[in-house]
């Protein structure tokens, strides 16, 4: 994984947006309707979810090089 | 000492506010109360305050209100169409608790009506004009000199309780010249807007209450980060759906006002000592009933006077004893009978009050008013 | 790691109460983005709203917060700029309350060019009363009071904004999130009435009226339809249906209303006391 994907659940409305927007299919949306990372490796960190979530939920950072 | 000058009734309401630390006026022009807009815009540059001509009066008012907001003490004036329009934003003031003095100088009504004729016909408008249970505070002059002093109150009155306040001209007044000697600074007191008591991070709350039940609202760019809106709100000033909020905020918002009632009800008293009959009345028409009044007396009828200055809240105790010690009261009224369901009511049926209508643009001759004296004394019709 | 843009939320207030994927979330991410980096103070910035979903956004932002009554947002913002003109003013309005109760109130600060950025965000409908049709509804969309689809025209608001003296006029939109962030902050820039246009999806009230309830798909009309204001000019008028510009569409350099007075003030001697 290249990325940190942090969520704040308690902000996820559960839109869809992220999901459509992600690139990589690195994001669904689970039982109860909120977002959950599925496939974390296929990440680019390119930060299209993070950009266009309305509600701040999504947060993607970089890891920085060990 | 300030030279006698001869002045006209809405110049007067002007200068007032400039006395009293009005440095902002929004306004759209309106006949009979432009005077008031046209002389602030002289006025208020020179003392560095600002002047703007709005597109319509919500627009005025809505400037007037984001100027309070932001520190300024304001005014703004207009007459019966405008009052109409301003109705809305009244009410937000009301809610908001926004410091904001709004002259209406009446004319008749309704509609276009007669745009220059004089008229009394707004005091149920003034009272109940905008939506929903809120208070109000009516001043009602009956002189320059008056409608000077009358202003100044009106200011202090909308700073101290943080409410909007009407100041209930008539053309009679607004467009009456008369001789006047103008106070001199420190004379009549000036309320200062009220600074909150602790920081933002004393954990400062902008609708929490002082003991009088006024808040003290920050300004704008002070640092406080409020949230202001005309939604019901809790003292946090962020709205709230409860029942218990929104109860207690309405009733606060009328206690804060019918508390104080001793210090905002005022009137003038004439010949009552021995009078057996009163004359109430407010506004321009009074002068024409005072000297009705001294007629009678002088053909030894026992009539007496009250003139109300200020219409709302309405004086409910004074009336109650005016009402047990006459056997009558006349009010003469400017409009179709709109004060005397007041009076009426706080009468309670201890003396018949009877109404002199008058609604065809003409104001009333001291005959008139005399006249109906008589008939009052006589038990007859007016 | 937590972003920077957070502290301009009133954290206590979020989430906010807008439905799963509506716009103004986004809108007004790129306000506090725009705020933050033109590096406005917290403390010296006011953001005054009207009535509707979008004006909600005040009441959510962590400065002195208006929330004024329907379609009066503007003149509230011109009297808080006229009384305090060190103050940066911003307005968020919607397509309802800026150009149809506001409409009057909106033309004429553009003409007086107060001091203000303006952020409209145009979900095409009135959001917060249950999808009625607005002076932005486009041609022949369908909302509860407009069954059949619209028969009213709607307006060109960035039109209407530089005919009526705006000195400052973009359009962007919630799909092109860096690049409406970039248009209010040129809006900060300016020293005049600006006004930014950001179209927003409303999923709720206009999308499922109009065979688009998704608000990914919502977005990806916007990322389908909008032109950048070069391409824009250059694209043949065949090609422009159902397309629409997006940019910077007008900037002019004009005295601000506030300036103006200060010169009034000078010349009856006001500046003295
Ligand atoms: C004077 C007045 N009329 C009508 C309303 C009801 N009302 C509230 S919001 C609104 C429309 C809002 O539409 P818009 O400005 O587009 O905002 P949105 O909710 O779409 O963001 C209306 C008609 C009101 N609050 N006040
Ligand atoms: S865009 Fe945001 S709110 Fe919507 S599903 Fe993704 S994380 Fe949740
Ligand atoms: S950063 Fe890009 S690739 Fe990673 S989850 Fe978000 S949208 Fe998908
Ligand atoms: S109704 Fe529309 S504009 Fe209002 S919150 Fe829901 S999606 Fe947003
Ligand atoms: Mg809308």
């Amino acid at each position: 994984m290249i990325s940190d994907i942090t969520i704040k659940m308690a902000r996820c409305k559960g839109c869809g947006i992220c999901v459509a927007f992600c690139p990589k299919q690195v994001l669904a949306l689970d039982e109860l309707s909120k977002v959950q990372v599925v496939n974390g490796e296929a990440c680019i960190a390119c930060g299209q979810c993070e950009l266009r979530c309305p509600d701040y939920a999504i947060f993607v950072d970089k890891k920085v090089s060990q | 000492m300030n030279k006698a000058r001869l002045m006209q009734g809405n110049e007067a309401v002007a200068e007032g506010a400039i006395y009293a630390g009005v440095r902002f006026f929004a306004g759209y022009p309106i006949t009979p109360s432009t005077e008031i807009a046209e002389t602030m815009a002289k006025l208020l540059p020179q003392v560095g305050g600002k002047f703007v001509q709005m597109e319509d009066e919500i627009a005025s008012m809505g400037a007037i209100l984001g100027a309070s907001l932001a520190g300024q003490k304001v005014l703004d004036a207009t007459s019966g169409p405008g009052f109409s329009l301003k109705q809305e934003l009244i009410g937000y003031a009301a809610c908001a608790e926004i410091p904001a003095v709004l002259v209406d100088v009446q004319r008749v009504g309704p509609s276009t009506g007669q745009p220059t004729s004089p008229s009394q016909g707004d005091v149920m408008q003034a009272r109940w004009g905008t939506h929903g249970d809120h208070p109000v505070i009516a001043l009602a002059p009956w002189t320059v000199r008056e409608a000077f002093d009358a202003t100044v109150m009106a200011v202090n009155y909308a700073e101290r309780f943080r409410t909007p306040v009407i100041l209930l001209m008539d053309e009679i007044v607004g467009h009456l010249r008369e001789r006047v000697v103008l106070p001199e600074p420190g004379e009549l007191p000036v309320y200062a807007r009220r600074q909150p008591k602790c920081t933002r991070s004393e954990g400062y709350q902008p609708y929490t209450p002082e003991e009088d039940l006024v808040p003290n609202v920050a300004d704008f760019g002070e640092g406080y980060r409020i949230h202001v809106t005309g939604l019901i709100h809790d003292e946090t000033g962020f709205p709230s759906g409860s029942p218990s909020v929104t109860e207690k905020s309405i009733r606060r918002l009328h206690e804060k006002i019918s508390r104080a009632e001793d210090e905002i009800i005022h009137y003038d008293e004439f010949f009552l000592e021995d009078a057996d009959y009163a004359v109430v009345t407010f506004g321009g028409v009074s002068r024409t009933a005072y000297e009705a009044v001294q007629n009678a007396r002088r053909q030894g009828i026992k009539v007496g006077m009250v003139r109300l200055m200020t219409i709302w809240p309405f004086a409910d105790k004074m009336i109650a004893r005016l009402a047990k010690q006459v056997q009558g009261i006349l009010v003469p009224e400017l409009n179709y009978g709109q004060l005397v369901g007041e009076i009426e009511r706080a009468a309670a049926g201890q003396c018949p009050v009877k109404l002199l209508a008058k609604y065809n643009t003409e104001i009333f001759t001291p005959t008139e008013i005399e006249t109906a004296i008589k008939n009052l004394c006589a038990g007859g019709r007016i | 790691m937590e972003r920077s843009f957070e502290k301009y939320f009133r954290q206590n207030r979020l989430p906010h109460l807008w439905c799963p994927g509506c716009g103004n979330g986004i809108a007004m991410k790129a306000i506090v983005m725009a705020i933050e980096k033109k590096g406005l103070s917290q403390d010296n910035t006011v953001i005054v709203s009207g009535i509707g979903c979008s004006s909600r956004a005040s009441g959510y932002m962590d400065f002195d917060t208006l929330h004024t009554a329907h379609g009066r947002a503007i003149p509230f913002a011109t009297g808080i700029k006229l009384a305090r003109p060190e103050l940066n003013v911003i307005v968020i309005t919607g397509d309802g309350d800026c150009t149809a109760i506001g409409g009057n109130l909106f033309i004429h600060a553009a003409r007086r060019n107060v001091d203000l950025t303006v952020v409209l965000f145009n979900n095409s409908i009135y959001g917060m009363t249950g999808g009625q049709a607005s002076p932005m509804t486009p041609y022949g969309k369908k909302a509860t009071t407009a069954p059949y689809g619209a028969i009213d025209r709607p307006f060109d608001v960035c039109q209407l904004a530089i005919a009526s003296g705006a000195t400052y006029v973009a359009r962007s939109t919630a799909f092109h999130v860096q690049h409406l962030t970039e248009m209010i902050a040129g809006g900060f820039d300016n020293q005049g009435f600006s006004f930014i246009e950001a179209v927003v999806q409303c999923p709720t009230a206009y999308g499922r009226k109009n065979k688009l309830p998704e608000p990914a798909d919502m977005m990806k009309w916007m990322r389908d339809q909008a032109i950048m204001k070069p391409a824009w000019d250059k694209l043949p008028a065949e090609k422009r249906e159902e397309k629409f510009p997006i940019g910077l569409f007008y900037s002019a350099q004009y005295e601000d209303y506030t300036t103006a007075y200060d010169e009034v003030i000078q010349r009856a001697g006001g500046d003295q006391k």
